[in-house]
């Protein structure tokens, strides 16, 4: 099983002590004017896509399902193997051809983090392309929240940092000083003025971890990342590239027919001009 | 090559002929051909603007026949509604192409509908002796303006709940029964899988037969009176000695021909949009809507699908109340009567002349700013309101309704062109 | 060719370059709209979902006995399967070549599985698998033992089945008897053994 939810239990208690006394607070999202670094999802990366797949059935499927989804559809598109499939990313005991559904219970769930964790079957569809890379690239210490991290793109999450040992420890500092600190009340700054707001966080280190605290690279850490959120952005909608392949052949037949529609209509008014 | 001789059609073989002169001795067959196609003539000068009927019934006949098999698969019901729309996108096969035909479908059905009135605008269609054809054809806007919305509530998003939570919220502002109006149109004291039931009734049965019936009876209408044209003058003013038209000619084959092609250009178009855009940058398909309707959690912004966000800014843009009724009463009453306005053009317009081309400076200058106040409004529809978003909307929407209470008056004072006798 | 040229042509006779254009066009609308039908007949293909229920299904035959038919009765895409234990006395009785059968040998490979091409229909004597509906119009043939066959059939040998609808009658392996409705044997749906107490039906491959 994966990472993030061996380490849940213990915090998860903590967090249902905080977050009960703050639910009604938390905000459902913070502000939609909130800096996104551009991500551009490569359907055709199979590769990036299998990674993504890895990733995501390792440290997320844990908690947030892809109720909509199926592991047999998706290892054919993606150009996984059944039996690859079966034995490294089906820890459900499912069948290959079952939907992808989450082991938590939702209510033990709703218990832990306050929220139960969204299922993300269409995420990337109803948050936009670059969310979800900016979301997982956006974690910061925090001691002040539960589980000691805060995000840039999605103020308070109610989700831990499970990509922690692969990225390490997001120390990010503004200036010399702690991310958590400066951007703080950032609701409070963002009434007043939003632009002040982009300005503090522009001078902020994103990328930096404490050394020897992750397991992947900077470059890495993106990828990964990058992969998941490819991923996410496939699961959206499946079918994309097959309408894609349809959709030249429609749109070349139909250039084809226009042609002789129109040396036919030109043929026909002749008569008339 | 004008004076060159009508070119003799093949007719068909004989025991074809035999059959229809069978088929002929029990239903009117060749008569009804001859009167609507073979033998129908039509002024030789439609122009780009005259493709838009027909791309209506061809949408009309898509959107029946991608609506017929969705509802193979989806489930009508609050609990699966969602569920079963993303099951059609991912488990049936060739689903997500059917899916997307229909909701393209959708939006293209406003676009064309809303460029065949802007014709009957600009070429004075709607006037004698067409005020029926034009009354039909409101009749089915309406429907179709019914028929988009009951649907939109069906994929059971977040933005459908919504979406549906405010526009029947409306009907509350209708003073007195306004409260008793709201729960009767739901069935529920919210919106529920019972208001999703009689929404899903309505749009896939009762409305799709009405529309059939009303684009049959327009086109009806339509042929007793025969088409106006780009300059306004009536082909059957001007008639040989047979009888027929001089400036008309037979709409089967050459406006078939024409059509056709048309056809075939819109559906590339179309499929373009189906295969490689089919949200439409958000425009056809709302982002909020991709997520299941949760009765606790509004969207940040709601904005109707953008063929109503006209009128919905109207809507928005009356902010004060009035007479002692409040002002979402009058909201409501000025969003109704701009979604009516054009029908009473018949009887608005005073001009000597239909078409544009001949009107004077004024109608110009009117139908202009009608045409800008509807895509300003159209636009402010989809934003956040703020104090200056609400005050343009106010101005356009005085410029939305002068371009018809006005228009009695400055049809009447400008200086209009003499027509042609013949079609240019 | 000039424009002129062509004119006359079609003047002439009526047909030629207009005529060409009409069939050319009527031609490759046609095609088109039998490729904008594929979408719409293939959506009535199983979906997913369908053949997800309809995945191969594990059956554990531990409690079958000799005799029997397996119940609660299995199923495979939702159809009941028959997995009938089959007595020395049956296998013996099977194996005797029958004329009132319609297709004893059953040998042919689009009705039964090359390992179901022998007189038990099966891969083992002592257990037979098919799928319970009637060759015929599809209704489940009830399970009867000798004494019920023999009434409806007074020279049966051992149990089989009887399908209400319409009468036909098949023995133990599956096989039909002359003289009735049904045209074929019971149906062997692919199946193999994971176990001598498991089978696993919807896959024909020991590897399964
Ligand atoms: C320990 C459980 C847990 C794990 C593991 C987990 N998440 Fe989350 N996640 C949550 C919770 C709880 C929320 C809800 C946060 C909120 O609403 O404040 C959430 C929210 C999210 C959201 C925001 C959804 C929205 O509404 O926009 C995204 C995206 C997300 N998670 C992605 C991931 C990804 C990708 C992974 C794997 C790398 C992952 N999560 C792993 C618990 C988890
Ligand atoms: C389902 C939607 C509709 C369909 C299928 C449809 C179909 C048609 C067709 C096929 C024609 C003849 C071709 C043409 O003139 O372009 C036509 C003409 C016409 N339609 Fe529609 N129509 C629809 C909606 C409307 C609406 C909403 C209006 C206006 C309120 C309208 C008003 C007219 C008028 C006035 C004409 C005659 C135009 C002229 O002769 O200049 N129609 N319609």
């Amino acid at each position: 099983m994966n990472v993030a939810v061996r380490a849940m239990p213990g915090r998860g208690r903590l967090a249902l002590a905080i977050l009960a006394g703050m639910a009604a607070a938390v905000p459902a999202l913070a502000a939609t004017d909130v800096r996104l670094d551009p991500f551009d999802p490569d359907l055709t990366d199979k590769p990036s896509l299998q990674r993504g797949m890895a990733l995501f059935a390792n440290y997320c499927l844990g908690c947030h399902s892809l109720k909509f989804q199926r592991y047999e559809r998706t290892a054919d598109d993606l150009g996984i193997p059944h039996d690859v499939a079966l034995r490294n990313l089906i820890f459900t005991g499912q069948a290959i051809g079952g939907l992808m559904e989450t082991s938590m219970p939702a209510e033990g769930a709703k218990n832990w983090f306050g929220v139960p964790p969204p299922d993300l079957t269409m995420v990337d569809r109803v948050r936009g392309t670059a969310w979800v890379y900016n979301m997982l690239k956006g974690f910061y210490v925090d001691e002040k929240r539960p589980f000691g991290v805060n995000n840039r793109v999605f103020e308070n999450i109610a989700m831990p940092h499970v990509l922690i040992g692969l990225q390490g420890v997001p120390e990010v500092e503004c200036r010399g000083k702690k991310a958590a600190n400066i951007l703080a009340d950032r609701s409070r700054i963002l009434e007043k003025d939003p632009a002040a707001r982009r300005v503090r966080e522009d001078n902020c280190s994103w990328t930096r971890v404490v050394p020897g605290t992750g397991a992947y690279s900077a470059a890495e850490f993106d990828q990964a990342a990058k992969d998941i959120a490819n991923f996410l952005h496939y699961v959206g909608d499946p079918g994309r590239l097959e309408r894609r392949r349809i959709g030249y052949w429609v749109l070349g037949f139909l250039a084809g027919l226009f042609v002789l529609a129109t040396l036919l209509n030109r043929e026909y008014w002749k008569d008339v001009h | 090559m004008a004076e060159s001789p009508p070119l003799r059609p093949v007719g068909p073989r004989r025991p074809i002929r035999r059959l229809i002169a069978w088929v002929d001795e029990r239903f009117p067959l060749t008569e009804t051909v001859e009167a609507h196609a073979t033998k129908y003539h039509a002024p030789k000068n439609f122009n780009f603007w005259y493709y838009f009927g027909v791309l209506a019934t061809v949408v009309l006949g898509m959107q029946l026949l991608t609506g017929v098999w969705l509802t193979m698969s989806y489930v009508p019901s609050a609990e699966e509604a969602f569920a079963s729309v993303e099951y059609i996108m991912r488990d049936v096969e060739y689903g997500h192409i059917i899916r997307y035909l229909h909701s393209t479908g959708a939006s293209a059905f406003f676009v064309v509908v809303y460029l065949h009135m802007f014709r009957g605008l600009a070429y004075g269609s709607y006037r004698k002796p067409r005020e029926l054809v034009w009354l039909i054809g409101m009749a089915i806007f309406l429907t179709l303006m019914a028929e988009g919305f009951f649907g939109y509530l069906l994929p059971w998003g977040n933005m459908s709940y919504w979406g549906a939570q405010v526009i029947v919220s409306l009907v509350g502002a209708v003073p007195f029964v306004g409260a008793d109006l709201m729960e009767w149109v739901r069935g529920d004291y919210l919106m529920s899988g019972i208001t999703l039931n009689r929404f899903f009734a309505l749009h896939v049965v009762a409305l799709p037969l009405a529309l059939v019936g009303l684009v049959f009876v327009h086109i009806v209408a339509l042929h007793r009176v025969g088409s106006n044209n780009p300059d306004g003058v009536e082909i059957k003013d001007n008639k040989d000695e047979h009888g027929v038209p001089v400036d008309g000619i037979p709409f089967h084959p050459y406006y078939t021909v024409h059509d056709f092609q048309a056809t075939v250009g819109f559906l590339f178009v179309f499929c373009a949009v189906v295969f490689f855009a089919p949200e439409m940058f958000g425009y056809f398909l709302e982002k909020p809507n991709f997520e299941q309707a949760d009765p606790l959690k509004t969207p940040d912004l709601i904005a109707p699908v953008w063929y109503y966000t006209p009128f919905y800014s109207m809507l928005r843009a009356t902010t004060f109340p009035l007479f002692g009724l409040e002002a979402r009463f009058w909201g409501l009453v000025v969003m109704v009567a701009a979604i009516l306005m054009p029908a009473v053009l018949p009887w608005l317009d005073r001009s000597p002349v239909k078409s544009i081309r001949y009107k004077g400076l004024a109608s110009k200058v009117m139908l202009a700013a009608f045409v800008a106040s509807v895509f300003v409004l159209g636009y402010l529809g989809t934003v956040h309101t703020t104090p200056l978003t609400t005050a343009l909307a106010q101005v356009f929407t005085a410029i939305y309704f002068a371009y018809f209470l006005l228009m009695p008056w400055y049809t009447r004072v400008e200086k209009t062109k003499k027509p042609p006798e013949r079609l240019t | 060719m000039s424009d002129d040229e062509d004119a006359a042509e079609v003047r002439e006779d009526g047909v030629g370059r207009r005529y060409l254009l009409i069939a050319s066009t009527s031609a490759v609308t046609a095609v088109g709209a039998m490729g904008a039908a594929v979408p719409f007949v293939k959506s009535w293909l199983p979906s997913a979902k369908a053949r997800a229920a309809g995945a191969p299904e594990r059956v554990d035959i531990a409690r079958l006995r000799a005799g029997e038919l397996l119940k609660p009765m299995p199923t495979w895409r939702g159809q009941p399967v028959f997995v009938v234990g089959r007595t020395a006395v049956d296998i013996e009785a099977l194996a005797r070549a029958k004329d009132g059968l319609a297709d004893p040998a059953s040998d042919n490979e689009a009705k039964q599985p090359a390992y179901a091409q022998n007189p038990y229909r099966s891969r083992k004597p002592e257990i037979g698998v098919f799928l319970g509906l009637c060759t015929h119009l599809g209704c489940s043939p009830k399970e009867k033992n000798e004494e019920q066959m023999r009434e409806l059939d007074t020279g049966w040998e051992g149990g089989g089945f009887y399908c209400p609808c319409h009468g036909s009658r098949f023995d133990l392996a599956g096989r039909v008897v002359k003289g009735v409705p049904a045209p074929d044997n019971l149906q062997v749906p692919p199946h193999s053994y994971l176990s001598d107490t498991e089978i696993i039906i919807g896959v024909d491959e020991e590897t399964a």
